[in-house]
């Protein structure tokens, strides 16, 4: 590992507390989680250059559960694909940072999500067009845990199996709570292994989604998959609002949530180990 | 010729001058005619089974990769089934994916009320973005096809997918975005998409022995209407009639009071009157539901004794 990826995520964590602090209302809960996953795509595992975003052959990373569009901004500012500055703008009348996901507001972003269950498969559709392009890109696809209660997630995943979209790498926000209650209170998704690799796909569970070494693991496994014939799916078991304990706490209620700017300075002081 | 063959004959062509074209289906490509050309284009044809909606996205995602993607189904299935997905994954994301409904309307004739799409129109005519066209014979449609083809953006096409009867002629010269005046007229002008314009125009021609004299307008393109077109024709006759397979709720006689909203001009419609469809083939369908060559006679007397 070339760079600091714990310091990188307390990075994003931060800003993430940032721009919702300043709006005062967001998607914290599954910004959060991600987070991880987010700092060893970006920083160490993508074919990508902030420079020129719209690189021919680059990697891709669709984040099907658009509502944490501000952890991916945050990520993208950090990796200089905007200014920082440009994250106080959020959710702000004009702003090129929304919501949800936008391709065609957000440089960096690569696929409008927000609508649940499509963008995967809409990142089944990107996987299938770089393998009929040769590009040798890696298309990466994160789903959540409550989003994958949509059918179009599973009729995306018997299809990118059927064709043998090996190029795929999707991950699953496995947080195990969503907007109403528990995910297994709700409509439970498990054994989503089982489930994963019944619709013919390599899986890779990892334990613990929050830590950054077993997740660059799990990716670089998942990228050795290329040639099996199979598109893999990474189980991340996650903490829904990591890293601020008020916010892990709320539980389902955290997934989006009122916050002041003293709670946000409160929590990045807590991110920064200086409480 | 069938209308499906005509169409998949272009979409051949658009294939074998671009690898960028592809073609999607949800397990009817036997109904849009285009089964066969699956041998032929391995890299350009896709099925992806009983579920509209996972190809709605990934022709989303494959236009996102540079491609040109058509998807194909069943009206009902290629619109409502898939509203959401042609809406934010399509529309929104501003993609370049052709959306193909076959057998609108009663054209759906055994298939029945569950295949039979009276409302496909209203539901893409109500998202901002797509285009909505609605091809009457083969001459039409063979001069819209690489249209569309270079058209960059979504446009759901209406297909009736067997023979129908000749409306155009050589030296047709069409345009996506101006609709066709068939016949000038001073009494009444009819507008009429889809399966019955040639009724039409043999109504208009037989009033005409009557001494009523019909203006015919092809509305071929629904959505964004012509409205320069319809509203001079509105103001020369004084009265309009809409002629369509579809509910007279949000289709083309919606389409059309909405270009008239400030005209002073009555507007009668002839369509399926915010109903379901049902079994059956086309003739029954037709008395079924009032949409007889008899029943547009009497409509257009009615409408041109409005003003």
């Amino acid at each position: 590992m070339n760079n600091d990826l714990r310091a990188i995520c307390k990075d994003i964590r931060c800003d993430i507390m940032t721009c919702i602090g300043h709006l005062g209302v967001g998607h914290i809960g599954g910004c959060l989680s991600i987070v991880e996953l987010l700092a060893v795509l970006y920083y160490e595992e993508m074919n990508i250059d902030p420079a020129n975003p719209k690189m021919e052959g680059r990697d891709r990373f669709v984040c099907s559960k658009g509502h944490a569009g501000p952890a991916v901004y945050a990520t993208l500012a950090n990796r200089g694909y905007f200014p920082k500055s440009e994250l106080l703008t959020l959710n702000r009348g004009g702003t090129h940072l929304p919501s949800h996901c936008d391709m065609n507001l957000t440089t960096g972003i690569d696929m409008t999500t927000g609508s649940l269950g499509q963008g995967f498969s809409c990142a089944v559709g990107v996987a299938l067009g770089s393998k009929l392009e040769k590009d040798g890109a890696t298309i990466f696809a994160l789903v959540g845990d409550g989003e994958s209660q949509e059918g179009q997630v599973w009729e995306a995943a018997m299809f990118a199996a059927s064709k043998k979209l090996d190029n795929l790498v999707g991950f699953t926000d496995y947080n195990k709570l969503q907007i109403d209650d528990t995910v297994a209170k709700v409509n439970d998704i498990a054994p989503l292994c089982d489930k994963w690799a019944a619709f013919g796909w390599n899986v890779i569970d990892v334990v613990d989604g929050n830590d950054v070494d077993e997740v660059l693991a799990a990716v670089r496994k998942a990228k050795s998959f290329r040639g099996s014939g199979k598109p893999t799916m990474v189980i991340l078991n996650t903490v829904k609002g990591k890293g601020v304990k008020w916010i892990e706490e709320l539980g389902a209620g955290n997934h989006n949530t009122n916050i002041s700017e003293e709670q946000a300075e409160a929590a990045i002081r807590e991110i920064r180990g200086e409480d | 010729m069938e209308m499906r063959a005509a169409y998949a004959e272009c979409l051949a062509k658009f294939m074998e001058e671009d690898r960028h074209v592809v073609v999607l289906d949800a397990d009817l490509a036997k109904a849009s005619g285009t089964r066969k050309l699956y041998e032929r284009f391995p890299e350009q044809m896709f099925d992806c089974g009983v579920a509209e909606q996972d190809m709605a996205s990934i022709a989303a995602g494959l236009s996102s990769y540079g491609f040109k993607p058509w998807i194909e189904s069943f009206t009902p299935f290629a619109t409502r089934r898939i509203c959401d997905q042609i809406a934010i994954s399509i529309s929104y994301a501003k993609q370049n994916v052709k959306i193909v409904g076959t057998d609108p309307g009663i054209s759906a004739e055994l298939n029945g009320g569950t295949h039979m799409s009276m409302e496909d129109i209203g539901v893409v005519r109500s998202i901002p973005g797509v285009v909505i066209f609605e091809p009457v014979d083969e001459t039409q449609l063979r001069a819209a096809m690489p249209v569309l083809n270079d058209y960059y953006g979504p446009v759901y096409m209406r297909l009736f997918r067997k023979v129908t009867p000749d409306v155009f002629g050589e030296g047709y010269r069409f345009d996506l975005f101006k609709a066709d005046t068939l016949r000038e007229g001073k009494d009444l002008t009819i507008f009429v998409s889809g399966m019955f314009t040639r009724d039409v125009i043999d109504v208009a021609d037989e009033l005409a022995a009557e001494g009523l004299d019909v203006e015919v307008v092809n509305v071929h393109t629904i959505k964004p209407i012509d409205r320069e077109t319809v509203i001079a024709s509105a103001r020369k006759t004084g009265a309009v009639l809409t002629v369509e397979n579809h509910n007279i709720v949000g289709g083309l006689h919606s389409a059309v009071c909405e270009a008239l909203a400030l005209e002073r001009i009555p507007v009668s419609a002839l369509g399926v009157a915010d109903r379901f469809g049902e079994v059956g083939k086309i003739p029954y369908l037709r008395e079924a539901m009032g949409l007889t060559k008899e029943d547009i006679r009497a409509a257009a007397k009615k409408a041109a004794a409005a003003k």
